[in-house]
């Protein structure tokens, strides 16, 4: 199983086509908020780029804090999101440890998939794709 | 999907009270420099100065902004402090994607504050702040301070103005996210006699996108045009700084005042050298996967026992050319460390630097005296010019308040209008030749940029009026085109008529009235009818002797040739500019 990482950004240029690609062909929607992952300065634009972006945790805590199974844990790593099953509380936001997930207004969560389609839309090879150490037998059976 | 109307913020600061105006007219004027100039129409006073309370300060963006990469740039329009005229003037940083994500097509800013003010605007959020603390600060400090007052890391852009905007400089900038500016025509000052020390626009809002398969697909055509073809080649690898040793070849690069066009010096800040010894990192703005924003580092020690700190600060062609040929400074680094006072002060890098080379020559001439000048200017000592820019920022003497008023503005009081270089406003980079000088000394911004003459010389060396004529205003009209969708200028290669009515009607919009083309025409009209109603008369525009005294790679300047495309340029903006009830 394959996770997001923003593994050089040291790279990056500030171009956030990563966010409009993710917002515009994962959620369907023109923004650089609403997306999985976002950019940031580190205090200004002297100081380079953050990456706000899912660390694929697990256990994933924000998975963990969602009362109605709309983020649950990815088998290696990371979230599986429902919408439909989200009532909006917020609270996956709030037990993020990274401040990965994005609440717009009306507290929809977003929230990086792992799918990856953000990738081909960095024009510096900030971003990549990488395998997730395997779940243990023992881990992958409690996950049942 | 855009909205065939304008949906437009309208900021008093004398009353505190802002209004959400929906503006039609998207099918007429598109966005960007047309809708900035409808604006002004509505809003603006062509018989009250620049410096009236009432008059507008405009931002727009365009139709695509955000929808498509390097739909990235916002117009600034305002009346102008250089020439009490209307005027625009472009950047990019997160201007444009924020306001567009604040939901705003444009920000007119009318009225005065009593006090010194920030402005923070968003999709869901209008405040205004005391920040009188602020009065004197830098333009990078300010930054700092405004970051901390109004958060959004990523998703908001701050614009500022330095001492020179608030000192009423006619040429101070405003600074953007740090590294981008509306550089020219005094828009810094624009802010400054408004009492207006910075606005932070946040974009905090999404859209719906169209549906169907036509948008992704068109933008993923657009993107990989711009980012795996060679198109940008120049503008993310060297930058615009590669012009410096071609120009140099030409004969066409301003050195010393424009005493010479070219220098053996010329490699020692040439894009090459900066790119090898001074270049940090590269910056984009947002929406723009190019990465033209070229950011150079210097490092100096300030004690002994090894006791460094380092600066960064973004370079381009323009500003080496006016602080560092123009200047007769060699160095990189320093060239970097003038620039660096510049960005705190918060002027126009062009100005300043072309202002200073004329305040040298005039120096060298016994024209003025070091009581005017404080500093004994001299061709290359950067840090006399490091403090020269501090007086023109925060002027002592009347010498430098008027200098701080424009270079022509000075010579006329003091002498030496002959070595003024000023087209219009301080001249930009190109001693390019006949078509450039007339370009830029007539034209709509006084800007390299309103059309591609500094091209057309570098290409032709025949000397036919009517061609020349005909370029200028067929690419002068194209240029708008894209200022109205307010895309880079950069992208004007991939961005052709055809692809942007694609683009438009791939994102719902299909319906305008013209062609691109017919609305270029109108915009082009209704710009230099503003410009004409508050005085301008090209047919009185002089060209400074200065031009008329270089060797290209051309030879001489051929002055008879420039004069007949002066008068030719000035006839064709009156007649674009004419008032319509006359036309018929």
């Amino acid at each position: 199983m394959k996770a997001l990482r923003a593994a050089r950004m040291e790279r990056c240029i500030g171009c956030h086509s990563c966010s409009l690609a993710c917002a515009r062909q994962v959620h369907k929607v023109l923004s650089w908020n609403k997306a999985g992952i976002r950019i940031s300065s580190s205090g200004g634009l002297t100081t380079g780029f953050e990456a706000r972006v899912c660390l694929a945790c697990r256990p994933a805590p924000c998975a963990a804090a969602c009362p109605t199974g709309s983020l649950s844990q990815r088998r290696d790593g990371g979230v599986i999101q429902k919408k439909d099953l989200c009532i909006r509380c917020g609270q996956c936001a709030e037990a993020c440890p990274v401040d990965a997930i994005f609440l717009d207004h009306q507290v929809n969560p977003y929230v990086c998939i792992h799918c990856g389609q953000c990738v081909a839309y960095c024009p510096h090879d900030c971003l990549e794709m990488v395998e997730l150490p395997r779940a243990s037998a023992k881990e992958e059976e409690s996950d049942d | 999907m855009i909205r065939d109307f304008f949906r437009v913020m309208v900021v008093n600061l004398t009353t505190g009270r802002t209004n959400i105006e929906n503006i039609p007219g998207r099918d007429e004027f598109l966005g960007g420099s047309g809708l900035a100039a409808r604006l002004f129409q509505k809003y603006g006073f062509v018989d009250r100065d620049w410096d009236d309370p009432e008059q507008p300060l405009i931002f727009a963006i365009g139709p695509l902004t955000g929808y498509f990469p390097l739909m990235s740039k916002t117009c600034c329009a305002f009346r102008s402090p250089y020439h009490n005229q209307y005027t625009e003037s472009y950047a990019g940083g997160k201007s444009a994607l924020s306001l567009r994500f604040a939901d705003l097509d444009a920000l007119v800013i009318v009225g005065k504050a009593e006090r010194l003010t920030a402005l923070c605007v968003g999709s869901r959020r209008v405040e205004t702040r005391d920040v009188e603390y602020l009065r004197g600060f830098d333009a990078l400090q300010t930054g700092r301070v405004l970051r901390k007052i109004f958060p959004g890391s990523g998703r908001r852009s701050i614009m500022r103005i330095g001492p020179a905007g608030e000192n009423l400089s006619a040429y101070a900038c405003i600074n953007v996210d740090t590294f981008r500016h509306f550089g020219r025509m005094g828009g810094g000052t624009a802010m400054g006699v408004k009492n207006l020390k910075a606005i932070c626009i946040l974009g905090d809002r999404g859209f719906a996108l169209p549906e169907g398969k036509a948008y992704p697909k068109l933008y993923k055509h657009i993107y990989e045009q711009l980012t795996t073809t060679e198109m940008m080649a120049k503008y993310h690898g060297l930058g615009t700084a590669v012009n410096i040793n071609p120009l140099n070849a030409l004969q066409s690069l301003p050195w010393k005042n424009l005493q010479q066009t070219s220098s053996p010096d010329a490699v020692k800040i040439s894009g090459e050298t900066f790119a090898d010894d001074t270049l940090l990192r590269n910056a984009a703005c947002a929406g723009c996967p190019v990465g033209c924003i070229h950011v150079g580092f210097v490092r100096e020690q300030f004690q002994t026992n090894n006791q460094y700190l380092y600066r960064q600060v973004g370079y381009d062609y323009e500003p080496i050319f006016s602080c560092g040929g123009m200047l007769e400074v060699t160095d990189a680094s320093e060239v970097l460390r003038i620039l660096d006072v510049i960005e705190k002060e918060g002027l126009d890098c062009m100005s300043a630097g072309v202002a200073l080379a004329w305040a040298t020559e005039a120096l060298e001439k016994g024209v003025i005296t070091e009581k005017e000048t404080l500093e004994p200017l001299k061709w290359g000592d950067s840090e006399t010019y490091m403090r020269a820019v501090e007086h023109l920022g925060r002027p002592e003497n009347d010498f430098y308040r008027l200098l701080a008023q424009g270079t022509m503005k000075c010579a006329r009081v003091y002498g030496g209008e002959d070595f003024a270089c000023v087209l219009g406003q301080e001249m930009a980079g190109y001693a390019t030749g006949e078509v450039f000088f007339v370009a830029e000394g007539l034209g709509f911004r006084h800007s390299h940029l309103d059309a591609g003459g500094y091209a057309y010389d570098q290409k032709h060396d025949e000397k036919d009026v009517d061609k020349a004529l005909g370029f200028l205003l067929k690419d002068g009209r194209e240029r708008i085109v894209l200022n109205c969708m307010v895309g880079c200028m950069f992208s004007r290669g991939v961005y052709k008529e055809d692809l942007l009515a694609e683009a438009l009607t791939s994102v719902g919009y299909g319906e305008l009235n013209g062609s691109l083309d017919d609305i270029g025409k109108r915009v082009q009209r209704m710009r230099w009818r503003l410009r004409l109603q508050m005085g301008y008369r090209p047919d009185e525009a002089k060209i400074p002797k200065r031009y008329t005294e270089i060797t290209t790679w051309k030879g001489p300047v051929d002055v008879e040739y420039m004069e007949a495309l002066r008068r030719a340029y000035a006839a064709s903006i009156l007649e674009m500019g004419a008032d319509p009830e006359e036309e018929s």
